[in-house]
């Protein structure tokens, strides 16, 4: 039987952070994308910071339609602009050691029409405060035709923080 | 590297379609993944059932965004899975990812996570758990749009997961 979910490429960034984690020249073989993201944000004071989703090096077109947790309520807004946001992190004021967990699933990412994504995640800090632990579930639109071959996840003004991962897996169903 | 996640089946629709199975499915995996891709002409009556039980053996607890505000429901003692209490519209492109663990045992009752998004802007994102209160291996599943059709190109694939050896 065959291998549907083959690893394609993974980063861990390294001593000193990284502004952006990055795949390029992602190949048209697969049927969807799945990236596993482990983050931290270096900017002081946060406890929860957020990374930007770009694909192609393409700032226009994106919205978002967001669900969130945090301890003590529950909120959904909506987001249209040059990137998918709201990624929460763990920040620099954040329980130490800590980082984020989450998945972007991508179908489709090779065709011709305008990509869909889910995208889920969490952070934990065994905090009491509201608000220093987050759960998100993200429906995404980049409202372009352009089959995907890089993804950039930006930390923003800031850098994502030594020993955070990204892993981007191929799905094949063919 | 270990082979853990395996395609069992792929069905993308050639015509619009009310009811979409996946039937005699193994019980050789440790968990079942689904993911729906497409869209539909109706989401009042989409449901998801197993191994075409329409008993009242079904419950579910969700929460749901639709950009402005957040609700949770639950529903007990109902005759399916009912999707569209998940976020699962007719406007848009959606996505469905079901995770149906432990699946094949014949012990416990069925528990089964979903994760869904509505991407157009306009619609909903959510996520819900199910509950089949039955004791048997899930075999087969029927994707139901009752009051319509799964929209041509739509795709159902089925995934299994076997833990490493």
């Amino acid at each position: 039987m065959a291998t549907t979910y083959k690893l394609i490429s993974s980063v861990t960034v390294g001593s000193g952070g990284a502004a952006n984690i990055e795949f390029t020249s992602i190949p048209a073989t697969y049927t969807d994308l799945l990236v596993k993201l482990s983050g931290r944000s270096s900017r002081s004071g946060a406890y929860a910071e957020e990374f930007l989703l770009t694909f192609n090096n393409n700032t226009s077109s994106y919205s978002e339609r967001w669900l969130r947790g945090n301890g003590a309520t529950v909120a959904s807004s909506s987001f249209s602009g040059s990137s998918i946001q709201q990624l929460g992190q763990p920040g620099a004021a954040a329980t130490a050691n800590t980082f984020g967990n989450w998945e972007f699933y991508i179908p489709n990412y090779a065709g011709a029409n305008n990509k869909s994504i889910i995208l889920d995640g969490v952070t934990e800090s065994n905090s009491t405060t509201a608000g220093h632990a987050l759960t998100y579930l993200h429906a995404g639109l980049w409202a372009n035709s352009a089959a995907i071959t890089s993804i950039k996840i930006s930390a923003g003004s800031y850098v994502a923080e030594q020993y955070s991962t990204a892993y981007l897996y191929g799905i094949s169903n063919a | 590297m270990a082979s853990t996640y395996e395609k069992i089946a792929t069905n993308t629709l050639g015509t619009a379609t009310g009811t979409v199975t996946f039937s005699s499915i193994s019980g050789a995996y440790t968990d079942l993944v689904v993911v729906f891709v497409g869209n539909l002409n109706a989401a009042a009556t989409c449901n998801l059932r197993y191994n075409n039980d329409s008993g009242s053996n079904y419950s579910q607890t969700d929460v749901v965004g639709d950009g402005t505000s957040a609700t949770s429901q639950r529903r007990s003692n109902g005759t399916s899975f009912r999707l569209y209490d998940v976020g699962l519209s007719s406007n848009n492109i959606n996505i469905l990812i079901f995770n149906i663990n432990n699946y094949s045992n014949t012990t416990t009752y069925k528990t089964t996570l979903l994760r869904s998004s509505d991407t157009g802007g306009t619609s909903e994102v959510g996520m819900g758990v199910s509950l089949w209160r039955n004791t048997s291996a899930i075999n087969r599943l029927d994707f139901i749009n009752g009051g319509g059709t799964w929209s041509v190109g739509s795709t159902f694939t089925l995934y299994g997961i076997l833990k490493a050896a």
